[in-house]
């Protein structure tokens, strides 16, 4: 079976099972709703919408923790015995960038729903829009991608799935992080697209590293 | 010069006689780099002052840090290619040896923060580079600790290894650059000392530094692997 066709196939089943568990996609929209919602509760305190540098890092906060739920899920729901099947029908570089894929469609999804609620109850305070959702979505690719591996990692150790996925995954995140950041605050300020050029550059690179480290990774992390 | 470096280190740990001689350089050079530069005379540049000799401490510190580190990652890529407990255990103890050498270097950078800028942290984004370093090392130990069989730890630990290195480190020398004026020196360019190269005897002072705390570092990493064998050869029996 060529590559491609083994991806879909991932691709496919994945969405299957994810529409047969609805509970887990609901569980991740109410985290990031009531999240959003409890930030609006707080600042509300202090009469209506936080000030842009706050807004900025609590919607990223907001959704560095989501991806952390989303993502975490996709290796450790599956058992042992699920993985060695797959392991005699596909190639394991099939696996790893399904994964990513559907990874990065989920958090995508997430992003730009989390990012919706977000302007909805705390307000909107971008200046260029356009820059602001291209970033947004290089980061939800960048979460996916380096995600996949710390979970595919954090499943093998079993246990506390999810504190081990933070404990290795949030130092690897912290460059990114930075940069998505910067080039976010420069899109709520309405800077020209000349100041961000750089960081976003840099981004797309981080995120082509993360993804090719993964790629040649896996198969390894997989033969156990 | 690095790739030198990391074949160099592998063959030195790894070394099956005493290496007297590499050693005695070794105490020669740390020795006689602190004392020399304590006591030759430093050019006098303001807010820096005295605590310029901090360069030959605080540079070399992370120099070494940086070498151990890839050592280790590249016992981690053979580790991969071809299993060994062995090799396993290289690539933890490099990775202690440079856990050791980072936190001096956050210690005498910190130090060195305080007298000259006025503060023991800045959010300067070589310090937050230098703490997610050791974040990701720690995070290495945590991972390592997690679990109970041993040829899967050694694997998994190792792509944990190479994975956050690739993923991480070289953006430690890359943002800094992209992050515009900061306090911390050799901004632009070569990190390094630009700034106070100057003088040329701080140089003859510098370079055998750096050489003697990378040779320490090797040496370091080979007496805790050297004892880690053991308790191996202990346990089995």
């Amino acid at each position: 079976m060529p590559l491609l066709r083994e991806i879909t196939t991932l691709l496919a089943k994945d969405f299957r099972l994810e529409w047969r568990q609805r509970a887990a996609l609901g569980g991740l929209l109410l985290y990031v709703g009531s999240t959003v919602f409890v930030s609006f509760l707080s600042f509300s305190l202090r009469g209506g919408t936080p000030p842009p540098p706050a807004w900025n890092a609590l919607l990223w906060v907001i959704l560095l923790f989501a991806a952390i739920n989303a993502v975490a899920k996709g290796f450790m729901q599956e058992s042992a015995g699920q993985r060695l099947y797959y392991y005699t029908l596909v190639r394991p570089q099939a696996v790893i960038l399904a994964k990513m894929l559907y990874n990065t469609l989920l958090l995508t999804a997430v992003a730009l729903l989390g990012l919706f609620l977000y302007t909805v109850f705390l307000g909107n305070p971008i200046q260029s829009p356009g820059l602001f959702v291209a970033n947004l979505l290089l980061g939800a690719v960048g979460f996916a991608t380096t995600l996949t591996l710390v979970s595919g990692i954090a499943a093998k150790a079993g246990g506390n799935g999810a504190t081990l996925m933070a404990v290795l995954g949030f130092p690897i995140m912290v460059p990114m992080l930075l940069l998505l950041i910067k080039v976010s605050k420069n899109a709520l300020d309405g800077l020209d697209w000349s100041v961000s050029q750089s960081s976003v550059l840099t981004l797309v690179a981080l995120n082509m590293i993360v993804g090719a480290t993964s790629y040649l990774l896996f198969p390894f992390l997989w033969r156990g | 010069m690095t790739v030198a470096g990391v074949w160099g280190g592998q063959f030195l740990i790894e070394q099956r006689t005493s290496g007297v001689v590499w050693k005695s350089l070794t105490v020669l050079l740390l020795l006689g780099a602190s004392a020399v530069g304590i006591l030759i005379a430093v050019p006098r540049l303001p807010i820096v002052n005295e605590s310029i000799r901090n360069l030959f401490f605080h540079v070399p510190m992370w120099f070494s840090m940086i070498m151990v580190l890839l050592v280790s990652v590249w016992y981690s890529i053979r580790y991969l290619r071809n299993p060994s407990e062995r090799l396993d255990v290289l690539a933890h103890e490099s990775a202690k040896t440079g856990i050791v050498l980072g936190l001096l270097g956050l210690a005498t950078g910190s130090l060195w923060a305080r007298f000259t800028w006025g503060a023991w942290w800045t959010p300067d984004p070589r310090l937050n580079g230098a703490a997610v370093a050791m974040l990701i090392y720690g995070a290495y130990l945590v991972l390592r600790g997690s679990f109970r069989d041993e040829q899967q730890r050694a694997r998994v630990s190792a792509i944990y290894n190479i994975f956050a290195f690739a993923a991480a480190i070289p953006l430690l020398f890359v943002l800094p650059r992209l992050s515009g004026p900061s306090l911390h020196p050799g901004q632009t360019g070569n990190p390094g000392f630009n700034q106070y190269d100057l003088d040329n005897t701080m140089r003859q002072v510098f370079y055998p530094a750096v050489i003697g705390w990378i040779l320490f570092a090797f040496w370091l990493t080979q007496v805790s692997s050297r004892f880690a064998f053991l308790k191996l050869k202990h346990d089995e029996n």
